[in-house]
């Protein structure tokens, strides 16, 4: 595509992202071949979206975890010129269900590869089923550090403002430090995280989808999986931290 | 193609914008203001909107509707804090505010539709085109039901609303397209009701927003009252009056106190005067801006946690910010503008008038929508997230607050007894944890194929809109087959109310049109009378008596006029005063310019 000409007028002529899968390969209008066509090429009409079209596709990315973010945007910005409902306003209620839908699923696509963590979260979605299912688990080796942190939390919360002024004063401060080392905690985790994303693009680009490859690319993730239930878990207490104790 | 118009449906004032070829144009009124205050006045035959309504409201207080826009897609619940402030009866039907007027009841919706079609006609006049289809803004944090609420004021005044726009996006467009601006911009908007803050970036001509935060009960009206409050304590302790027993004093106090708000925008100090009913003299005082400012300093405060708020879902700091924009009148006052200043630490932008630069963006995004203006493409969010209520009273989030829109998201549903045949299904908006918490938007009920529990599989899609109005669609995943959903709005109007209101605002349009017609032709008898009097006096000496003798005569007969209910004949009888005093406004004239040259020196005169 030709991320420089996002001035194309939509839904006319010119630069196209790239063809995308098409939920039918006839015009539901006037029923001509719409070979992968945003529009059909008879009747000028809208033609809908796959339902079933993965993100990076609808993107027009890799299946890879360190995005072009510029190229993201570009293409985002591109097909909202082509789909958005704005462009829409005027024509007849199929078109405009049609604009509809394609944005939302586009508007969709977009939310989620830009954050780089929900990013993962779709990846294992998409290559091993049911991200939504992830459990937030606490890091194993911080399992006691937690508990004590989570008492002095309650403790920390259950004495009124008024009361022992130096108690209060100690125990905020232990809890800023316990914040502290949670961050440091919680960017080790992004390392590590992206230190498997980088490892999943490096498989990703080679040739070949062998069983060998296919074995290590559910170990990264499976590693990832766990790093992103760690993290969330992580995210959560610090969160109550910093809005406890500041 | 018929011309797309843009409408901003203010609080305190409405206007009416268009594309003139590439720039947006506000479409002013005969007199020349382009503003049309949002108050309705409802006359024994007819009603009237606009500058006559503001007259009719001090003598008639509790014969005028203002700052409807503070009732749409509200219950009474939701307003009673205000209640005492209104001159008006509210009641409630179906969710839904109906002000009660002599022996009929009015929507919200029905109000605005007034003001609306008041600004069709002007548009109408002005482009001599039948109008149809609008952009009509509202403030970016409506929640749906007062969208809704907006988009059936279209319906009924006979306007298909092609978008609902939030406000401070559409000022954006003005500003994005006067200035050709890339960046982040903030845009904080306060008008006379409602306050918005949202952040958006600009590039290539997309205008991306990235969140929006904001209060749509706060506003100038707000401030108008800290002041009234105090003046109303100051009457009773003073004179002894009880104002909230005179509905007409509390319209003049109201009033006042907003002119003396606007001044002192201006200047240091602004004196006010009340006068008082029976003969009581008037009440006088003097307010420095220092008093007013620290009466409101916790109103100009309220509006800060939003703006951190929407930086924050931006994922920005406040230095990221590139630009600040104004909007809104009551962003005219110092205090407000020092705030903002502060808190972004970058000098905000007024350089459009921030009472039209929302009805500008209006008309920017009209021009969009009609195809003229493909450069140019905005994508907004919905501004509150979007639920559905689970087990417990807790409310489960299915699309997030700032999803860009639109956006879907699909849910699946099953039963939990055998055979069950229906599920209910309860749609929320807002942030909070607790389903008591947030806005019930609606109920609807799913209905399921008498299966073992668990088995039937129903998936629900939830779609918000490009006007971040919400469609629900459901279907049955094992059949394929898609069933109508009948959501039934927890605070808005049946389709039923909307038809009948349709037919209402027609059959009494010709009606309406008549009584604005004296109304208007009585004004503008008033103020000739009043000129022509002065005018007399200035120059009787100047013309001759039988000349003098004749104008008294065509001033006679215009009042006569006046008195009557036919606007025809008065508009006849002002065309003969205006004929007959054709001379003495000529006479007057050169005596004007004579003392004006006699006074200047002459070497003055010959440059």
């Amino acid at each position: 595509m030709n991320a420089d000409a996002p001035h194309a007028a939509a839904g006319r002529v010119g630069d196209r992202p790239r063809d995308l899968p098409m939920a039918r390969s006839m015009c539901w209008h006037c029923q001509s071949e719409v070979p992968g066509e945003y529009f059909c090429a008879k009747c000028v009409k809208v033609q809908p979206l796959s339902k079933d079209l993965d993100y990076f596709t609808c993107l027009n990315l890799p299946r890879a975890l360190n995005l072009d973010e510029q190229a993201l945007e570009d293409t985002f910005h591109a097909l909202s010129r082509t789909f958005h409902p704005d462009y829409f306003a005027t024509k007849d209620d199929s078109e405009k269900a049609i604009s509809l839908g394609n944005t939302a699923l586009l508007n969709a696509a977009y939310r989620t590869l830009k954050d780089p963590i929900r990013r993962v979260e779709y990846l294992i979605h998409l290559e091993a089923g049911s991200a939504g299912t992830i459990r937030t688990t606490p890091p194993a080796d911080l399992f006691d550090e937690i508990l004590e942190l989570q008492e002095r939390l309650d403790a920390f919360r259950a004495l009124s403002p008024d009361d022992a002024p130096e108690r209060r004063q100690t125990l905020r401060e232990q809890l800023r430090h316990d914040r502290r080392s949670l961050e440091d905690r919680k960017a080790q985790l992004d390392a590590r995280l992206s230190d498997q994303c980088t490892k999943w693009d490096a498989l990703q680009a080679g040739a070949g989808d062998d069983a060998a490859v296919r074995a290590q690319k559910d170990e990264i993730l499976t590693a990832m999986r766990a790093l992103l239930s760690n993290r969330t878990y992580v995210t959560n207490i610090v969160h109550d931290l910093a809005e406890t104790a500041g | 193609m018929a011309t797309i118009v843009g409408i901003d449906l203010g609080t305190t004032n409405s206007l009416v914008a268009y594309m003139d070829g590439d720039r947006p144009r506000v479409i002013p009124g005969k007199e020349g203001r382009t503003m049309v205050p949002s108050i309705v006045g409802f006359l024994d035959n007819g009603l009237v909107v606009g500058d006559p309504a503001r007259e009719h409201l001090v003598r008639s207080p509790s014969r005028t509707i203002y700052s409807v826009k503070r009732f749409m897609g509200k219950s009474v619940a939701d307003v009673a804090g205000e209640l005492s402030y209104f001159p008006y009866v509210l009641r409630e039907k179906g969710g839904v505010i109906r002000i009660q007027m002599g022996d009929k009841t009015y929507s919200p919706p029905q109000v605005s539709a007034m003001i609306l079609k008041e600004l069709k006609r002007r548009a109408e006049a002005h482009l001599g085109e039948e109008l149809t289809r609008a952009v009509v803004t509202v403030p970016a944090y409506f929640n749906d039901s007062q969208r809704q609420a907006t988009k059936d004021a279209g319906l009924i005044a006979g306007l298909d609303v092609l978008r609902i726009l939030n406000e401070p996006t559409a000022a954006s467009l003005a500003y994005g397209l006067q200035r050709n601006a890339r960046g982040i911009i903030a845009v904080y908007d306060l008008g006379g009701g409602t306050f918005d803050i949202s952040i958006l970036k600009l590039k290539d001509g997309i205008f991306e927003v990235l969140a929006t935060n904001g209060n749509t009960h706060l506003g100038g009206d707000d401030f108008d009252r800290r002041m009234m409050d105090a003046v109303i304590r100051d009457v009773r302790d003073r004179h002894g009056i009880n104002v909230d027993d005179d509905p007409e004093l509390m319209q003049t106090i109201r009033l006042e106190a907003e002119q003396t708000k606007r001044r002192l925008s201006d200047e240091p100090q602004a004196r006010m005067t009340i006068p008082l009913p029976e003969g009581r003299g008037a009440y006088e005082r003097t307010w420095s801006r220092d008093e007013f400012e620290t009466l409101t300093a916790d109103l100009v405060e309220q509006t800060m946690a939003p703006c951190r708020l929407a930086l924050k879902d931006a994922g920005l700091e406040t230095g990221q910010v590139d630009e600040v924009v104004l909007v809104g009148g009551s962003t005219r006052m110092p205090c407000i503008r020092d705030r903002v200043q502060a808190l972004f630490g970058k000098t905000p932008h007024c350089d459009l008038n921030p009472d039209e630069v929302v009805a500008l963006g209006a008309a920017v995004q009209a021009g969009i929508l009609a195809g003229d203006n493909t450069d140019m493409l905005l994508l907004d969010v919905t501004p509150l997230s979007l639920g559905i209520e689970t087990m417990g009273g807790v409310m489960s989030v299915v699309i997030r607050r700032n999803t860009t829109i639109p956006a879907s998201a699909r849910e699946m549903f099953t039963t939990s007894a055998d055979g069950q045949t229906s599920v209910d299904i309860h749609i929320l908006q807002g942030e909070r944890e607790l389903v008591t918490d947030n806005r019930s938007l609606a109920r609807f009920q799913l209905k399921v194929p008498p299966l073992p529990a668990g088995t039937p599989r129903i998936e629900v899609t939830f779609l918000i809109d490009a006007n971040g109005i919400l469609n629900v669609t459901a279907s049955d995943i094992r059949t394929g087959r898609s069933q109508s959903v009948q959501v039934k709005s927890s605070h808005g109007l049946t389709d039923e109310e909307v038809e009948h209101m349709i037919r209402d605002s027609f059959r009494f349009a010709e009606q309406d049109v008549r009584a604005r017609q004296l109304i208007e032709a009585r004004i503008e008898a008033e103020a000739i009378i009043t000129a022509t009097e002065k005018a007399l006096r200035r120059g009787e000496n100047l013309i001759e008596r039988d000349e003098a003798q004749a104008v008294r005569h065509a001033m006679d007969a215009l009042r006569a006029a006046n008195a009557g209910e036919d606007h025809r004949a008065i508009r006849s009888k002002i065309t003969d005063v205006e004929h007959i005093t054709h001379h003495l406004a000529e006479v007057l004239m050169d005596a004007t310019l004579k003392d004006a040259l006699e006074n200047k020196k002459l070497s003055e005169v010959r440059e």
